[in-house]
């Protein structure tokens, strides 16, 4: 009933909408590690589309996905500059931010795109075949076969984990996130690796948002990340704060997110809603599995 | 510092619109107009609108006081339009005596099942309500959709929404305005609200808790976690009712996009209304006012009335900001000084 | 003559309206242990602050090694060779033994990063917050010492530590000093600077008021400068001459095999504990952190649940917790809030569900003069109290409500001598109108001078010290160790 070659593109599909989870999971996962929750990462995915957007629309994919970061960053440091300069509540701060985002972006795609709004079509990243590796089955059209932002992303899971664990940056950022006061005491300069790793995240993550637009769904709309910052925060706590279980957890998601297509072609019928709902009843299962375990930063949360 | 916070929101609205080429006194202009230009415009358009930001306004506040944010009043206020329609759709038989009272039930109790899963998650678990709640909006919006696509569908089956509600359900409207019951409720709910937070006990320790929980928790004889649980299900039933107010007074019927965005509007109305209830209905007013001039500025000057999320988000920064201030300035010296004294 | 390793002349230090230093002076010369000598609020710590660059004095010099320096951070201080141990300590528990010297050592030097020799019984993999206390407090000996210190200062070290492992801290100390180190012992009690220390300095009030040889000190003479010339006040140490109302028949508090969970699974908890307090005694417990003093005392508060053994005890119960700026009070609060949290139902203000809060109001203002809180009145959020008229406030609240049970955790800590002798006083007062009083210290010595019987704790069980007996004595059995029979 199902054939391999209907598994494969599930696989790959899979994947293809786990990597802008992945990408802003990556940034959060910093942010966390240093103590704070950006509630921001919304805005911030959701700039990073837009600019992705407009970036593509006016030099190709490259300049988009330069122009997502830029914006992710923007974004971001709003937040940092609430949050770690003037000391507000991170939680408040980092929900203004996205509902500023949400506000800014759907005011300035109406300008850029107002003509042409939903007809509007952009530049995609092809996919990138590795040569002999592709041709594997099953695994190879869903691993090798992808557009570039996801092996960059999947560059990014060790390269986290090195950063984390095996740099001074790290060890200092772990600490700021563990226990602030005795880092500070210490001499560690703890609000200027929380405003670096804020700064880190929201390049990610406006990564993370420029992927969606110009890997997956090719076109812009307002509000269009739907929660996806949020639930790569679900990402973060299901993957106990670590690159690798994060890399897992995203790739839960994809699964989740992806079943649709496969329940489609397998001739299952069930309102589509409940596919649009799935990736959240899993998020908030996620946390709950996650959240009660002891190994959450700290001073996660409390400025 | 209120008045302080709303002249920077509309600052950064003007400098955005600048920024994007449009004149912003032309489109103040219209914004006025919209919100209080004719007793029209103040009764049917700002005071309605006002109406469900005092609610969730309301709702957050007293979630906020027990030190919980809610940030899923937007999905409570859907729940609570589900349950009221599905109520609505099925009472004509009853008198508006018993209708409306159905009505609000089924969305106070839809509301505050609707933030039920956070709150249980809270507890067993210690898992943020935050995100949490955040999450729900999310399936929320799906719901809806599904609702008025499938069983709520209209009879006709064109366009995805539902039947309007029977007579008996509807509220009674001022005549020669728009201005619906509702208001009267809203401003209700904030007087019963600034009693129960000034001059009762639970109001007190609701207030402990959430400045002090662990303080709160010794006294031996506060519930900490019952406490901002009940905090919490009331602000989810108070956002359902709500979501029933709209139906009921407004729109009559349920489709998608049926809030724009009332929830997070109602978390700024409630910060710049110091989580007080009678402030709570002076910022609700004025928010009201900003959505109506809105709606003119982009009738007449063409301006997405989206751009008034940019005024919202920059007065909860400001708020924000404002209140660490005084924190940081009233508390004493610094810790390592702390032992000298 | 060798210049002094560390010097200060003449600090100047203020915050706010507060003087906390009035042109203070210091000399350390290397080789040497020097106590710095005062009761709580002197200026020891403000003075050692300045020294390792957490503050910036207002005026006076700073010399090392006999040039004057100018040390802006704990990195420059460290960089300069001086070390600092401080009362609350700087490791991080989520991180292992060997990550927190790496951190620290980084710090220093962004290239060097030195192996240290862990020797003593350290595992570098293990989370720092699995080590006891005075695993802890090694640690942060080595962090200091890590960085190639020549002079350690360590504030109040021994605050912490049973009288065996303040023995051994003193050896290690001596160690360093032999060495050629120098060692600054921030103490406000004599008995320790009169054992581990050459010379001592006793600030008072912001002055140093006498400096020299320990040889030629005595204890009156310092405790003289320690309080100033005049009677002193009725001191918590004297000899506290006090007739017991005679106890009554039934205990107030009754436990029997209580066991109690530990709290955050840490610890024994309270592993079989019996004990009784009858109204009118004073019984002081003893122990050891960690050792489940924390949750036997929550316990009889029924703050937390029992889960095998009897317990009784009576009501009205009153409970003042250590931490009395996140436990006692609720900082962002009115002070007549902060009252009306302790009465709860049963108070004059409170008619079914409605406060009348003028009443409370009313009562707090009343309750402000009682106890001489200085504050600016009712509405005053208790974040603006300082340290010591918050504790004032928070104890003359529980008094209020006329307990019948007192469970006191730590009342004195943070004030100064005077401050400490009117909570001894009232606690004695309480006692003395038939209420069942049960004091924690982790002053050991405040213990044994208010108590009529001494209790100690340690693995979860609770033992009493037999009568007489002395800190020797009952440091011992705050360690588990057997006791020596009496006499």
């Amino acid at each position: 009933m199902i054939d391999e070659v209907l598994v494969a593109s599930f696989l790959a599909a899979a994947v293809r909408v786990a990597t802008p989870l992945l990408l802003a999971a990556l940034g959060e996962l910093l942010v966390e590690r240093g103590g704070m929750i950006n509630l921001g990462i919304e805005g911030a995915m959701l700039a990073g589309a837009l600019g992705g957007a407009l970036g593509a629309s006016g030099g190709g994919v490259w300049l988009g996905a330069g122009s997502a970061m830029l914006a992710g960053a923007l974004t971001a440091t709003v937040f940092a500059w609430v949050a770690i300069g003037l000391r507000g509540d991170q939680i408040i701060a980092g929900t203004a931010v996205t509902l500023g985002a949400v506000g800014i972006t759907g005011v300035i795609f109406r300008e850029a795109f107002g003509a042409v709004g939903p007809g509007l079509t952009l530049p995609t990243f092809r996919p990138l075949r590795l040569p002999l590796l592709s041709d594997l089955p099953l695994l190879g059209e869903a691993l090798f076969a992808q557009p570039a932002p996801t092996y960059v992303a999947a560059l990014l899971v060790p390269l986290c984990w090195w950063a984390l664990f095996r740099t001074h940056w790290g060890l200092s950022l772990r600490a700021a996130g563990e226990a602030p006061e005795a880092a500070t005491a210490t001499g560690v300069p703890v609000r200027r690796l929380r405003a670096t790793a804020t700064l880190l995240g929201g390049v990610l993550a406006g990564l993370g948002g420029g992927t969606l637009v110009l890997a997956q769904v090719g076109t812009f709309a307002e509000k269009m990340t739907a929660g996806r910052g949020f639930i790569a925060i679900a990402i973060v706590v299901l993957g106990r704060w670590h690159p690798v279980w994060v890399l897992g957890a995203s790739l839960l998601f994809g699964l989740a997110t992806a079943l649709q297509f496969l329940f489609q072609a397998a001739g299952l019928r069930a309102p589509y809603q409940l596919f649009l709902m799935l990736p959240y009843g899993l998020a908030l299962l996620a946390l709950a599995g996650g959240m009660g375990r002891s190994r959450a930063p700290e001073a996660l949360g409390r400025g | 510092m209120a008045a302080a916070a709303l002249a920077m929101g509309l600052l950064a609205l003007a400098l955005t619109l600048l920024a994007l080429g449009y004149a912003p006194g032309p489109a103040f202009g219209a914004l006025w107009r919209g919100a209080f230009g004719s007793w029209y415009a103040l009764g049917s358009a700002t005071l309605v609108r006002a109406v469900p930001l005092i609610i969730l306004g309301f709702g957050f506040a007293l979630a906020l006081r027990g030190g919980a944010l809610n940030i899923g009043m937007e999905g409570q206020f859907l729940a609570g339009a589900i349950a009221a329609t599905w109520v609505g759709l099925r009472v004509g038989e009853l008198p508006p005596v018993a209708a409306v009272p159905a009505v609000w039930l089924a969305a106070l109790t839809a509301g505050a099942l609707w933030v039920a899963i956070p709150v249980l998650l809270r507890l067993r678990f210690g898992v943020l309500e935050v995100i949490t709640t955040l999450l729900l909006n999310f399936v929320a919006e799906a719901l809806v959709s599904y609702m008025v696509q499938g069983p709520l569908r209209e009879a006709k089956g064109i366009y995805p929404q539902s039947d309007m509600i029977a007579e008996s359900a509807r509220l009674p409207l001022l005549p020669g305005s728009r201005l619906h019951l509702g208001f009267a409720v809203a401003l209700l709910l904030a007087a019963l609200g600034q009693v129960f937070f000034s001059r009762t006990i639970w109001g007190f320790r609701l207030k402990a808790v959430g400045a002090g929980p662990r303080a709160a928790w010794i006294t031996g004889r506060i519930a900490s976690g019952r406490l901002l649980a009940l905090a919490l299900l009331a602000s989810g039933a108070i956002a359902g009712l709500g979501g029933a107010v709209e139906i009921g007074g407004v729109t009559r019927a349920l489709f998608q996009n049926l809030s724009p965005g009332y929830g997070f509007s109602a978390i700024a109305v409630a910060l710049l209304g110091r989580g007080q209830p009678l402030g709570i209905v002076v910022t609700g007013i004025l928010f009201g006012a900003l959505e109506a001039g809105a709606g003119a500025m982009q009738r007449e000057a063409g301006i997405p009335a989206v751009a008034v999320s940019v005024v919202q988000a920059t007065i909860i920064l400001v708020v924000l900001v404002a209140d660490a201030a005084v924190r940081r300035r009233e508390s004493r010296t610094p810790v390592v000084a702390a032992e000298a004294v | 003559m060798t210049p002094a390793a560390l010097e200060l002349r003449g600090i100047v230090k203020r915050f706010g309206s507060v003087h906390a230093l009035r042109g203070a002076d210091f000399i350390l010369a290397p080789g040497e242990v020097h106590a710095l000598l005062g009761e709580n609020g002197a200026g020891k710590s403000t003075l050692m602050h300045i020294a390792y660059g957490l503050l910036e004095a207002d005026a006076g010099e700073l010399l090392l090694d006999g040039s004057p320096v100018r040390i802006g951070s704990p990195r420059e201080a460290r960089r300069r060779g001086i070390g600092m141990v401080h009362q609350h300590f700087t490791s991080i528990g989520r991180l292992s033994v060997e990550e927190n010297l790496r951190l620290r050592t980084m710090q220093d030097d962004a290239g060097r990063c030195r192996t240290m020799r862990l020797g003593e019984g350290l595992d570098p993999r293990a989370m720092v917050e699995t080590l006891s206390v005075a695993e802890k407090q090694r640690l942060e000996i080595l962090m200091a010492l890590a960085a190639e210190a020549r002079v350690l200062l360590l504030d109040e070290p021994t605050a912490v530590l049973a009288p065996s492992e303040v023995e051994e801290l003193l050896g290690s100390v001596r160690a360093f000093a032999v060495a050629g180190g120098a060692v600054v012992l921030i103490t406000h009690k004599l008995h320790e600077a009169l054992a581990g220390a050459d010379r001592v300095t006793v600030l008072r009030r912001g002055e140093t008021v006498y400096s020299g040889p320990i040889a030629g000190a005595t204890r009156e003479t310092l405790a003289e400068a320690m309080l100033g010339a005049g009677p002193p006040p009725a001191a918590v140490s004297s000899s506290g001459l006090r007739i017991p109302a005679s106890p009554s028949q039934r205990p107030l508090i009754l436990a029997k095999g209580l066991e109690v969970l530990p709290l955050e699974g840490r610890g024994p908890g309270v592993a079989g504990a019996s004990l009784e307090v009858h109204g009118g005694e004073i019984v002081g417990l003893a122990a050891v952190g960690g050792n489940g003093h924390r949750e036997l005392l929550l316990a009889l508060a029924g703050l937390l649940r029992a889960v095998a053994g009897r317990l009784e005890v009576a009501r009205p119960l009153a409970l003042v917790p250590e931490d009395r700026s996140s436990e006692g009070l609720i900082p962002a609060l009115s002070l007549a809030e902060n009252v009306v949290l302790e009465f709860g139902g049963r108070a004059p203000w409170v008619r079914g569900i409605w406060l009348d809060w003028r009443l409370a109001q009313g009562f707090t203002a009343e309750l402000l003069r009682e106890h001489a809180v200085d504050a600016a009145g009712p509405d005053a959020p208790a974040a603006t109290l300082s340290g010591g008229n918050q504790q004032k406030l928070v104890l003359g609240r529980a008094l209020a409500r006329k307990p019948r049970v007192l469970l006191a955790e730590n009342p004195t800590r943070g004030l100064d001598i005077r401050a400490s002798a009117v909570v001894a006083e009232r606690l004695r007062a309480v006692a003395a109108g038939g209420a069942a009083v049960l004091l924690y210290s982790s002053d050991l010595d405040e213990v044994l001078a208010l108590a009529d019987r001494v209790l100690v704790m340690h693995g979860g069980r609770v033992r009493e010290a037999p009568p007489g007996a002395g800190r020797e004595v009952v440091g011992r059995l705050m360690l588990g160790e057997e006791g020596r029979p009496a006499g």
